[in-house]
């Protein structure tokens, strides 16, 4: 939905920002087709493999951008407007680190990204993100599961957080130097994710005994799927012996040492689960996910699919 | 012995005079240079102006608003070859925010940040209790305010409110 438009664009008009004077500045889905890494050096450095490379920027990606995803489902929806705005910023920080590792898988392996009609406007990163099929997603299981109650949102947010922030201070020394570039950011940001949902987490535990209840019972959801998180898979070792990836099993003692501080303040026993059953060996980095992310995935993608020229 | 100001020199001083005075989408009242996201304008062998930015967050939805409002500022002003870059790296820092920005986002009932934490290397502890800086209401100027929340209208900011006037106010994060 491409308008013409001429070139007194300015912020005073609410519809201005809806068209710009270059047709690629916005389009109909709300993002812009501006590319994240403009200017950005994207060569790969000596013995770094593209194809590796691209996948285990898809694996962060992924994460980042279900994780988002679930985070924006709150809106409307939230116990109250100061925790709505904050899920949603969660969500929004979430969303642009994904964007940025999306198209940095695009740069290092053009093959990952899904051909779309002749004339299709769809950047790379928004090809991968509404065009791959669920099993071409990365994520971890633990991002995809439902939201549930605010209690067990809070718990996942805090798993997942608190795993990406002890995984991304690391991924600052990375050899390729865009996913060090967006791990120095990202740091910035899930710092403030980790303390909201640890403040969140003491707040709940100490509260009411129905608060209590209900955290322990999102506990008991969502740490099966902890174990996961640190459970490297073979593209991960490959890259982290190559200096570009961080082995994401060395990071497992910073995130118990957190719990153990967070859960000791909660007055919560640290979590004990047994780890959710992998199939065949394989889990949410092997595309192997939970019924959970087809139907998010449905709910994401199918503007974007109906139609992928971004015109109708 | 006089310096000879080449045509491109006052070309690139020129450029970085208009591209100085683009004004950020979001806080109308600062410039992109007040806010630190303008890194650098210099000229290329080709005289092509190549200007960088940077966002704020990862998130920042503005940075592609920021673009075609440089392009259109340095094209006005007859700039034909323009290209505006990304740079991610230094990651942005509230301490880039200038003094007269700090100022003028007082002025419009914005509560400037204090001095961004830094954690360059190793684990970054966890703060479990929120920091107790003193933060001015930028209305009424008491120092008696409160965070209601650490996530904002933007996602550079957070939200207050003061004790002695009643209001609301923003503050800019600390990163």
């Amino acid at each position: 939905m491409h308008t013409a438009n001429d070139d007194t664009t300015d912020h005073d008009s609410a519809y201005s920002g809806l068209v710009d004077l270059d047709e690629h500045d916005q389009w109909a889905f709300g993002t812009s087709f501006d590319d994240p890494l403009a200017g950005v050096d994207t060569t790969l450095a000596d013995g770094i493999d593209g194809a590796d490379l691209a996948t285990y920027c898809l694996m962060l990606g992924d994460d980042a951008l279900i994780c988002a995803q679930r985070l924006t489902q709150w809106c409307a929806h939230a116990p109250e407007l100061e925790e709505e705005v904050a899920l949603a910023n969660i969500g929004l920080d979430l969303l642009g680190q994904a964007r940025l590792l999306l198209a940095r898988a695009a740069a290092a392996d053009p093959s990952v990204v899904p051909a779309l009609p002749v004339g299709s406007p769809v950047p790379a990163e928004d090809a991968l993100a509404f065009f791959r099929d669920e099993s071409d997603f990365r994520c971890l299981r633990l991002v995809e599961l439902d939201n549930g109650d605010f209690a067990c949102s809070v718990v996942r947010l805090l798993a997942f957080s608190a795993h990406r922030l002890a995984l991304l201070a690391r991924l600052r020394a990375s050899r390729d130097p865009v996913l060090a570039a967006v791990a120095a950011k990202g740091v910035k940001e899930v710092t403030y994710h980790r303390d909201y949902a640890a403040r969140w987490l003491i707040t709940l535990a100490q509260g009411t005994d129905e608060s209590r209840r209900r955290t322990t019972e999102a506990i008991a959801l969502v740490w099966p799927y902890v174990a996961e998180m640190f459970d490297p898979h073979p593209v991960e070792k490959r890259l982290a012996a190559a200096e570009a990836a961080v082995d994401s099993s060395t990071v497992r003692p910073e995130f118990d040492a957190v719990m153990t501080e967070i859960f000791t303040a909660a007055g919560l026993p640290h979590p004990q689960a047994v780890a959710a059953a992998r199939v065949g060996g394989r889990a949410g980095r092997d595309g192997i996910h939970t019924e959970a992310l087809g139907f998010l995935l449905a709910e994401m993608q199918s503007v974007a699919r109906a139609h992928p020229t971004g015109r109708w | 012995m006089t310096a000879v100001i080449t045509g491109s020199a006052s070309d690139l001083e020129r450029a970085r005079a208009v591209a100085a005075t683009v004004t950020d989408p979001e806080l109308p009242m600062l410039t992109l240079d007040d806010l630190g996201v303008l890194r650098s304008i210099e000229q290329d062998p080709n005289g092509v102006i190549v200007v960088a930015i940077t966002p704020t967050y990862s998130g920042c939805p503005a940075m592609a608003a920021m673009r075609a409002d440089l392009q259109r500022a340095l094209s006005a002003a007859g700039f034909d070859s323009v290209e505006v870059r990304t740079t991610l790296t230094p990651p942005w820092s509230s301490d880039w925010i200038s003094q007269s920005g700090r100022r003028k986002l007082s002025e419009h009932g914005i509560a400037p940040p204090g001095r961004a934490p830094r954690h360059r290397r190793g684990p970054v502890p966890l703060t479990l209790v929120p920091p107790t800086a003193v933060v001015q209401c930028p209305r009424c100027h008491s120092a008696d305010t409160e965070q209601t929340s650490q996530f904002g209208a933007t996602a550079c900011k957070a939200l207050h409110r003061c004790r002695s006037c009643g209001e609301p106010f923003d503050r800019i994060k600390e990163i």
